[in-house]
């Protein structure tokens, strides 16, 4: 007999997972339910290194027992997956779901996508100096696009909220989506005869099978992993002076930018006070009189985020500040405490350098220190890495007084440097806005390059202050705000600065060496 | 200690005559091994090949009970050279390791093997790691075959075929007295399958009767005259009596199909691939029933040339499928072919690509563009269901490299050469074959040449000029041990190197599954462990030796400078310890388990980022890599840039509180200690201090609350 058409009864099933995820054992579990229910099966992987790194393919494939009785004959079975031909594609993390597509091995005609939707971020995506993340939505779109059927459910959620492992839910979820040759009740008691964990892995398993058979109905709202989560909206202040700063941002600002400069102005409440908060909304004044609702707001709503962020720097008061509220005593219990043990200690790592110091001291003190090498010597003796046990009682005393040097912040070194960086940087908005208005929104997002502590703070720093130089030469070009949108660009593309060197370069001809 | 335990696998070792047998297929061989009845097994560790010295590892008592010698060797030319035993005797020896990098470090003993004969049979058992996901170079087995009249089978992927092809190789060897490989692709070694076992066998002839008995026959020695008398043997003896065996014994297989004046020719590896092609193209069905005829070579050298004649006969054209190059097997059929003057076209790379692995769309592409030239008529018009465009994606999944694992303790020391260059500028790194070869890749971009396995301070040997920045050389500790100690520690001693030599002390030989090296802090069962490196070291001559803690970045960093500056002469070699975590965490784990269950104190650390301080610049990352070190959206509204957070697999290895003090990044981070069943005293003190604290805690908030 020779077929037509590829033989319609090897089952085939392709599972993308990463290691340490438990590929191998949810593919012992696959065959021996595939076995106990008469099939023939087979499975192969390239597991590679035992690291529990990297994306693993493993590949399945099940011929009835019977069917090849009757035949007289043993099935050929194949070792990998070809692409177009696989009926059923397990991923245990989204963006492998989106690799398994990206070979072929999802098709409209006949393949059934069991995906989690949650997401293991690459070591590419995570190590960006901004926001490198890749596109979830994308994935989730072309995959309702590509397969046959989607089932997609966050796996992971439901392995952690079990405390088993993800392959037990990626089973139960396979069971649930009704896509296997075979009856659940054998992958059921797949994971019975393993034995260890059973009462999790099972629970597991059936939260898995139950979600999937829910899903599998409709297609179940998935939510993006890249959404940010809001804070929660301002709170309706009963203070007189915050009553009177919020009514001004209602009464002064358009109504579209009302939520923003809310934040702003709470946080900058929260930062110093109500003075300074009405300072913040004085210096947003001059950037309104420029915008237009003609133009959504973009620059103000631009500015008042950069303004806000800026004008709340993170210096040691801030950081020891949030560092000793009760709020975050509950958020450390909850994110570490979740597994077994009680929370007995908090150890936080500060390693203050002579800037911070200096920075932190009022500036008639601190100027002169940083000035001197042998001041800056002796402060020398204060830096460097320090463990401070925030809820022990000393540590907390010591976190505190640090967090009370606040009374004095805004006449403090720190505070004149960046007051001074605040200044300029609103200036050129205001003289940039009226004559190029997109420049000078790509110049409010600018602020975005200086962020940090220490090292990276001063990077960023140095960058932006390449960027202002530059801005001169920019406007002389023919497309003055994308050139500066490709210089941010290229200021957050690598570490070393060596995009940035470059596209400074290009842009600027003859810059002097840097 | 493996990666895993094989207790269970072990069992697989026992079934008897008519049980089936259900497992992986480099387990299957273990058993077909063990059928064969032989007398000794030896090897090196690597995928995939790994799992049969693992399970072997942990038989020790069926071993023990048939009398059969298993050793783990120091390396694949260790291996290679114990099959000497076979030579004067009729001893069945089995060797394994990772092809072809292990043959590579082989050959030297492999040549000298092929060169004397063998008596009793002699089995290489060949992991290749060719194609998708492979960590080595790109090269075939089949030219080592060649070049030192090795046989080599390429059973078809099938438990059975595999198990035959075992049990063959012993009885081709014995009759050609000449070694066998026997080759397995990665898939084929991590199959799942089944076969009817048969009982295992005790050795007829066993090490202690050799013993009592030495033989010793001046033929085999290579030197002259013999030397030239073996190689006449090799091929007037030896040569003629293989392809005599493997045409009576029928290794290779002739499948008819209707279409006889076309005709495929394929290495048994490749069998399914191949039918599963031709079942896409409507030209086989799912039993390999094909229409074209096949004929399989389960023995790719030598190649019996009378078969291929008369396979070629009559046909009009051929197709060779072989994986990789150069294209041995296709150039041997056209002189085959030549020299029977047949005119039967012979095609072979041309349809397939001459590089890469012959992947299912490799294969149906290759013999779909063979059949259209030669019988378009065969070719159904297939309605392919269309792809979906892959670019569509392209820019949509990130790539996903292997790394190091959560917690590694070579975490830390990259991280800490990272910083170093920061100092003192950028310094050339010889890198190795190892876990600690990953520093190569993100975010650590560490290593300009990976020369093999242990040879990371040898390829640095030309880079030395007094003076300058010296050169960085790492080298594992199971790289160390296979031959780095005197390839790379006694040379640089010898030829007064000056550079700088890491070796990287994890406790194991990690990246292959864990297995015990000399210097693993184990009390093995039949082994001796505990072996200093520092004293090897010191042993060879190195006079500065420093040992360190990977985990204490401070410490690593004061002696790397100290390595890089120091005017002591001669090379500078630094232990780095540090436990692999995975096995760390595999041994420990149970451990604190059963005290927590007993009621007794457990602490634990668990790493966080306060997501309020961080501002998403993600140097940490950047100089850590580490994997529960990750990224989640920013809570901040205005921020725009995912914050970091510790994951809940973090196993609190302190990594993330020393880069952030020893590269002064930021003061988001923090430990928190977890304290299971603790003590009375510590639970009224920490209430108390809660109590204290909250109270001053409430009354700022209230002020708070006030000025909102
Ligand atoms: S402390 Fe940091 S580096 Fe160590 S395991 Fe936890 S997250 Fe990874
Ligand atoms: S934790 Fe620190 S170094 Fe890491 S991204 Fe946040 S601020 Fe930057």
């Amino acid at each position: 007999m020779v077929a037509g058409e590829p033989s319609p009864r090897v089952f085939k099933l392709a599972i993308a997972a990463l290691g340490g995820q438990g590929g191998g054992v949810l593919t012992q579990w696959l065959l021996n339910a595939a076995e106990a229910s008469e099939f023939i099966a087979q499975a192969t992987s390239v597991p590679g290194v035992a690291q529990r790194t990297g994306a693993t393919l493993y590949y399945l494939e099940f011929f009835p027992r019977a069917a090849a009785e009757e035949a007289g004959g043993d099935p050929v079975l194949a070792l990998m997956p070809q692409p177009g031909d696989v009926d059923l594609v397990v991923a245990s993390e989204l963006m492998e779901a989106g690799r398994a597509m990206q070979r072929g091995l999802v098709t409209r005609d006949r393949t059934t996508l069991v995906a989690s939707t949650h997401r293991v971020f690459t070591i590419g995506e995570k190590s960006a100096l901004g926001d490198g993340l890749a596109d979830s939505d994308s994935v989730l779109q072309v995959a309702r696009a590509t397969a046959k059927r989607l089932v997609a459910l966050d796996m992971e959620a439901l392995a952690r909220e079990h405390r088993s492992v993800i392959s037990s839910v990626v089973l139960g979820a396979l069971a649930g989506a009704g896509a296997l040759p075979f009856a659940a009740e054998a992958c059921e008691q797949a994971i019975r005869a393993s034995g260890r964990a059973l009462e999790r892995n099972l629970a597991a398993y059936e939260a898995g099978r139950a979600r999937a058979e829910a899903a599998a109905g409709g297609d179940a709202p998935v939510a993006s992993p890249n959404s940010a989560s809001l804070y929660d909206p301002v709170p309706v202040p009963r203070n007189p002076k915050a009553k009177a700063l919020m009514e001004r941002v209602s009464k002064e600002f358009p109504g579209a930018c009302a939520d923003l400069l809310g934040i702003g102005v709470h946080r900058l409440v929260d930062y110093q006070n109500h003075r300074y908060a009405g300072l913040y909304l004085d210096r947003l004044r001059s950037i309104l009189e420029l915008d237009s609702a003609a133009r959504q707001y973009t620059l103000l709503l631009e500015t008042a985020r950069g303004l806000a962020l800026w004008m709340s720097y993170e210096d040691t008061a801030r950081v020891a500040d949030l560092k000793t509220r009760a709020a975050r005593f509950a958020r450390v219990q909850a994110e570490v405490g979740a597994g077994r043990g009680r929370l007995m200690r908090i150890v936080d790592y500060l390693s203050p350098r002579v800037e911070e110091i200096c920075g932190s001291l009022p500036a008639w003190l601190g100027a002169p220190l940083m000035r001197w090498g042998f001041t800056r010597r002796i402060v020398q003796a204060f830096t460097g890495g320090r463990k401070i046990s925030t809820d022990r009682f000393w540590g907390y005393l010591l976190m505190r007084a640090m967090a009370r040097t606040r009374v004095w912040r805004l006449s403090s070194l720190r505070h004149r440097e960046e007051n001074a960086r605040i200044r300029e940087w609103l200036a050129t908005l205001v003289e940039l806005a009226p004559q190029d208005y997109e420049l000078a929104v790509e110049m409010a997002a600018c602020q975005q390059l200086v962020k940090g502590y220490g090292e990276t703070f001063e990077r960023g720093l140095s960058r932006y202050r390449a960027i202002d130089e530059a801005l001169p030469t920019l406007r002389n070009g023919s497309n003055p705000a994308s050139a500066l949108r490709e210089l941010r660009d290229a200021a957050l593309a690598d570490e070393e600065g060596r995009k940035f060197e470059a596209t400074l370069d290009r842009l600027c001809e003859n810059r002097p060496a840097a | 200690m493996a990666e895993r335990s094989f207790a269970k696998e072990v069992e697989l070792l026992r079934l008897t005559a008519g049980e089936e047998f259900r497992g992986e297929g480099i387990l299957a061989v273990t058993k077909a091994l063990l059928q064969s009845g032989v007398a000794y097994v030896a090897g090196y560790q690597g995928a995939p090949v790994s799992h049969l010295m693992d399970v072997l590892a942990d038989a020790g008592e069926i071993l023990k009970e048939l009398g059969v010698h298993f050793e783990s060797s120091a390396s694949e030319a260790t291996a290679a050279a114990t099959l000497a035993a076979s030579i004067n005797y009729p001893l069945r020896g089995a060797v394994t390791w990772k092809s072809t990098v292990g043959t590579n470090v082989a050959s030297d003993a492999l040549g000298n093997l092929a060169s004397a004969g063998v008596k009793g049979g002699a089995l290489i058992i060949l992991g290749e790691d060719y194609g998708e996901g492979s960590s080595i170079m790109q090269e075939r087995t089949h030219a080592f075959a060649m070049k030192s009249q090795l046989w080599l089978l390429d059973p078809k992927p099938r438990l059975d075929s595999i198990v035959t092809a075992v049990q063959q190789s012993f009885e081709l060897s014995e009759a050609s007295n000449t070694p066998v490989m026997l080759m397995l692709r990665i898939r084929a070694c991590h199959l799942h399958g089944s076969f009817v076992a048969s009982d295992n066998r005790r050795p007829p002839f066993t090490a202690a009767d050799a013993l009592k008995a030495p033989q010793r026959d001046p033929s085999r020695i290579i030197l002259p005259p013999y030397t030239y008398e073996q190689e006449r043997e090799k091929t007037e003896q030896r040569w003629p009596a293989a392809v005599r065996f493997i045409r009576e014994n029928r290794l290779n297989e002739f499948i008819d199909g209707p279409e006889s004046d076309l005709g495929i020719v394929l290495q048994g590896g490749l069998y399914n691939g191949v039918v599963r092609a031709l079942e896409h193209l409507g030209l086989a069905d799912a039993f390999g029933a094909s229409r074209l005829p096949l004929y399989v070579l389960n023995a790719t050298y030598p190649l019996v040339e009378e078969e291929f004649v008369r396979f070629a006969t009559g046909k009009r054209a051929l197709l060779i499928v072989e994986e990789g190059q150069p294209e041995h097997i296709e150039q041997a059929a056209h002189q085959f072919l030549r020299r029977a003057d047949l005119q039967t076209r012979v095609l072979g790379k041309g349809p397939f690509p001459m590089a890469g692995e012959y992947t299912g769309a490799v294969l149906k592409e290759g013999i779909r563009a063979f059949v259209e030239e030669h019988s378009p008529r065969l070719l159904n018009p297939v309605t392919e269901q269309p792809l979906l465009p892959a670019s569509q994606l392209a820019s949509a999944v990130p790539e996903r490299p292997s790394g190091l694992c959560t917690g590694c303790p070579e975490r830390p020391l990259f991280s800490s050469l990272k910083l170093l260059q920061k100092e003192i500028g950028p310094v050339h790194v010889s890198a190795d074959i190892g876990c600690h070869s990953f520093a190569s890749l993100e975010p650590f971009h560490l290593g300009a040449s990976i020369l093999g396995y242990g040879l990371g301070s040898a390829a640095a040997s030309a880079l030395h000029s007094r003076g300058d920045r010296r050169p960085v050389s790492i080298m594992g500790d199971g790289g160390f041990w296979h031959n780095g100690l005197t390839s790379g520690i006694g040379n640089a001693v010898f030829n007064e190197h000056d550079g700088v030599t890491i070796i990287v002390d994890n406790g194991y030989a990690a990246a292959t599954g864990g297995q015990w090296v000399p210097s693993s802090e184990a009390d093995a069962p039949r082994r001796t462990a505990r072996l200093s490196i520092a004293d090897a070291v010191r042993g060879v001559g190195v006079r500065w030796v420093r040992s360190l803690n990977t985990y204490d970045m401070k410490g690593t960093l004061r002696i790397l400078r100290e390595a890089m500056s120091t005017r002591e002469k001669g090379p500078k070699v630094i232990v780095a310890q540090g436990e692999c975590q995975l096995n760390r965490q595999r041994r420990i784990r149970p451990l604190l388990d059963r005290l927590r269950k007993a009621g007794k104190r457990v602490a634990r650390k668990h790493y966080g980022v306060d997501a309020e301080t961080c501002t998403g610049d993600h140097s940490c990352i950047r100089l850590s890599g580490c994997p529960s070190l990750t990224v989640k959206p920013n809570p901040d509204p205005l921020r725009r840039a995912p914050v970091a957070a510790v994951d809940h697999d973090c196993v609190g290895c302190g990594v993330c509180g020393e880069v952030a003090h020893a590269a002064i990044l930021c003061p988001s981070f923090y430990h928190a200690e977890l304290v299971d069943n603790p003590g009375a005293i510590e639970q009224f003190m920490q209430g108390l201090r809660r109590a204290l604290i909250g109270f001053l805690q409430r009354r700022t908030q209230r002020k708070r609350a006030l000025a909102w």
